[in-house]
């Protein structure tokens, strides 16, 4: 078993998101992340879905999404040729004795503090999962509170767009 | 030119745009402003069912019949569930389809309104495509859309899911001049390089099969199948799906794969060094044990739909597209290496299938206590009313014997629920296929249990003037379920005795006969083998109203040969504890 980034062009449709998500699951998929959001086209969005599974049904399942009338296209995105981020929100503890260290991490990571309160601060990161986890792990001794992450997002390295080809009927809207 | 109408008014003339002329349907609350101009139409007939179920069967039916989608309509919660089956069904067997259904008033949505279902959540998995219309505007390009979706690429049920309220606001009706659906692009076209590798492989096999699926009846490839067949001398092997798409009088026909297919057809997969698959899906029925199946053989698959392509069998040349262009494209290729003098020898491989052929035909007891046996029954109802009929099966017993014991020469002459497997496919089928053609004899082979799950629709076929005629197979017994019992539960007949045609003197529940006489047929019976032939042909010769026959036949009768489930084809048994000698043969 591996981690898939999948990059799915689809059209800005109701209940494409219960469609997609869907079809995963009856096929017997876990989806680890996933996140939607419009792009430089009116009527299009697109979904970076992060499955973890071995190569064959990966297939199988590609090929099941691109059946979806309102799948536009799909890319697998490698981790070597594209830009993956997320994006952190935590709330760590942060008193008087700790927060010098706090912030020190945080600015290891390129982090930066979006929210203070007497005991916590609130940080928000951006970076791969694995940067993440690691600044997650830091911050752990001094107490978290909450956190939430968005959706792994994807974008292929170089000039070429995934949308590109794909969009004879598409208006563009950017 | 645009013109000023209501939702409702433009449903119907987007139905006359796409060249509709049926819908099998039943009206209620929110579907009801659809049906008022569908009163006045002169080119669409509604033809009134007794259940969504039994419509949307129809609708599978003429689809068959005509090639073109068959369409059915229900109103909102319980009529649209009512076609959850037959969408499942269509959706199973790549049926085009399509089922309009009424919906509760847009701003009602999401309300638990009287009657309100979420069709679309719940059709998703088991449709093509599906579309909610709460826009008015929205109906004649949903119309256009949907129809093309479910007849173009690999076919499939569409649903349009109409509010009430878009019914009944007025719009200006505009046909859409093009249709915008980026995401969807069938392809068709199958790529040359793997055609001429396919070609390549049929002339350096030994022993090759073609594998032809429904995909070929879906794409109408049955001429171009056969000029492939002959050129190449290669066996053939229809599946339940594709009877008929290659004529059982045929040389090269071998038989029908599968679990309760011919031995002849099951060895020839089995044993074969080159499977070239058309527009089959390698269901497990098919297969039997997938990790056993036909594992010298390597795989050429050509489907219309590319998440075939491997899904459960490797494909060493996939070809997508459809089967039409690929058989055509195919036989120039096979043409091209003939003249280069690349061509294939088969004649030890044809020796081999030969003697399996010889000495493993088709079978059956015939009962010694003077009942009639099924087999014999559905044997004598092909060869009376012969191969130009169209035989409508259900599932189970009487649909396997319908697909062995008939010979099937034309396209499309067998009609039978095989994906899904649904009980009570036959009757609304059988009525949709006689509407969709009505010049056509059709025989609904129907069992009892079917029978009973959808023969309310013999009052449709009565009403309507649809004389289909009717075999009910009768061994008063769930006999399929009965036949696993028989053989994987010691014999312990836990329900499925149904009482239709008790073996002592106690009343037939119910009685066919009078059945089909309170729904104004003509009923018919049947008990001795001397009387079969009189009877098929009574039935035969009443044309003006449907005929249903109860052949009330042995209880006993058992379907071989069989695969047994989870079970390797190499071990089917031709009859009961009755293995084929293989190695005899190699």
């Amino acid at each position: 078993m591996s981690s898939h980034t999948l990059s799915v062009l689809v059209e800005d449709t109701p209940g494409i998101l219960a469609r997609a998500s869907a079809l995963f699951s009856r096929r017997g998929f876990n989806i680890d992340s996933l996140s939607v959001s419009s792009t430089e086209y009116t009527g299009l969005s697109r979904m970076t879905i992060v499955v973890n599974c071995d190569l064959h049904p990966l297939e199988q399942v590609t090929k099941q999404l691109n059946k979806l009338v309102n799948v536009v296209k799909i890319v697998e995105m490698d981790t070597t040729a594209s830009v993956q981020r997320e994006l952190l929100l935590i709330k760590v503890k942060a008193d008087a004795s700790s927060r010098t260290h706090v912030l020190q991490t945080a600015e290891l990571f390129r982090a930066h503090v979006v929210d203070v309160s007497p005991d916590v601060v609130v940080i928000e990161a951006t970076g791969d999962p694995e940067k993440l986890d690691a600044l997650v792990k830091n911050l752990e001794p001094f107490g978290i509170r909450e956190l939430v992450k968005s959706g792994l997002v994807a974008l292929g390295r170089g000039p070429r767009s995934i949308t590109d080809r794909s969009l004879r009927s598409v208006e563009r809207s950017a | 030119m645009t013109e000023q109408m209501t939702g409702a008014q433009s449903l119907i003339r987007s139905l006359e745009h796409v060249g509709v002329d049926t819908v099998f349907g039943i009206p209620g609350g929110s579907i009801l402003p659809a049906y008022d101009p569908l009163y006045d139409s002169a080119t669409v007939r509604h033809i009134l069912m007794r259940h969504e179920q039994g419509a949307g069967h129809a609708a599978e039916g003429y689809a068959y019949a005509t090639g073109r989608p068959g369409v059915c309509m229900a109103t909102s919660g319980p009529g649209a569930t009512n076609l959850v089956t037959p969408l499942a069904d269509a959706h199973m067997d790549s049926v085009p389809m399509v089922a309009i259904t009424g919906q509760v008033a847009a701003p009602k949505i999401g309300t638990d309104a009287f009657q309100e279902a979420d069709i679309c959540g719940i059709t998703m998995p088991i449709t093509k495509h599906n579309f909610l219309v709460k826009d008015v505007r929205e109906i004649p390009r949903t119309i256009a859309e949907a129809f093309h979706i479910a007849s173009s690429g690999r076919p499939g049920p569409v649903l349009v899911d109409i509010s009430k309220d878009a019914l009944q606001n007025s719009t200006d009706f505009v046909w859409p001049e093009r249709l915008e659906l980026p995401g969807y692009r069938p392809v068709t076209k199958p790529h040359g390089k793997q055609v001429r590798e396919a070609a390549r492989m049929i002339a350096e096999a030994k022993r090759p099969v073609l594998y032809v699926g429904g995909g070929v009846l879906r794409a109408r490839a049955s001429a171009e199948l056969r000029v492939l067949a002959e050129i190449t001398g290669v066996p053939v092997v229809t599946t339940l799906m594709a009877r008929g798409v290659f004529p059982d009088s045929h040389p090269q026909f071998v038989g029908m794969p599968g679990m309760h297919g011919d031995v002849s057809a099951v060895g020839a997969l089995q044993r074969a060094d080159l499977i070239v698959a058309l527009g089959a899906r390698f269901d497990d029925r098919v297969t039997g044990r997938l990790d056993s199946f036909a594992r010298d053989a390597k795989i050429v698959h050509a489907d219309i739909d590319p998440a075939e392509i491997s899904k459960n069998r490797h494909a060493d040349v996939p070809i997508v597209g459809d089967c039409r262009e690929v058989l055509a494209d195919l036989v120039v290729a096979v043409r091209a290496d003939q003249e280069k003098g690349r061509q294939g020898d088969y004649e030890a491989w044809w020796d081999r299938l030969n003697r399996l052929r010889t000495t493993y035909p088709k079978g059956y007891d015939v009962p010694d206590d003077g009942t009639l046996s099924p087999q014999g029954v559905i044997r004598r109802l092909g060869e009376i009313v012969g191969p130009e009929a169209t035989y409508v099966a259900g599932v189970g017993q009487h649909q396997m014997w319908a697909a062995q014991f008939i010979d099937y020469e034309r396209p499309g002459s067998f009609v039978n629920s095989g994906g899904l497997g649904t009980m009570g496919f036959s009757v609304p089928a059988a009525l949709g296929a006689k509407v969709g053609d009505p010049d056509r004899v059709v025989w609904s082979v129907d069992g009892d249990g079917c029978f009973q799950m959808t023969n309310q629709e013999l009052a449709t076929c009565a009403v309507e003037g649809i004389p289909i005629k009717v075999a009910v197979v009768n061994n008063g017994n769930l006999g399929m379920v009965r036949q696993w019992q028989t053989l994987y539960y010691e014999g312990r007949y836990s329900n499925t005795d149904l009482q239709t045609a008790p073996l002592d003197e106690r009343i037939r529940i119910p009685d066919f006969v009078r059945l089909a006489e309170a729904y104004g047929c003509v009923g018919l019976r049947c008990e001795r083998p001397e009387d079969i032939d009189a009877t098929i042909e009574k039935a035969m010769s009443i044309n003006d109203v449907p005929v249903v026959v109860d052949f009330s036949v042995n209880h006993d009768a058992m379907v071989w040969p069989m695969v047994g489930p989870g079970v390797s084809n190499d071990n089917i048994q031709y009859a009961r504890d009755m293995a084929p000698d293989w190695e005899h043969q190699d």
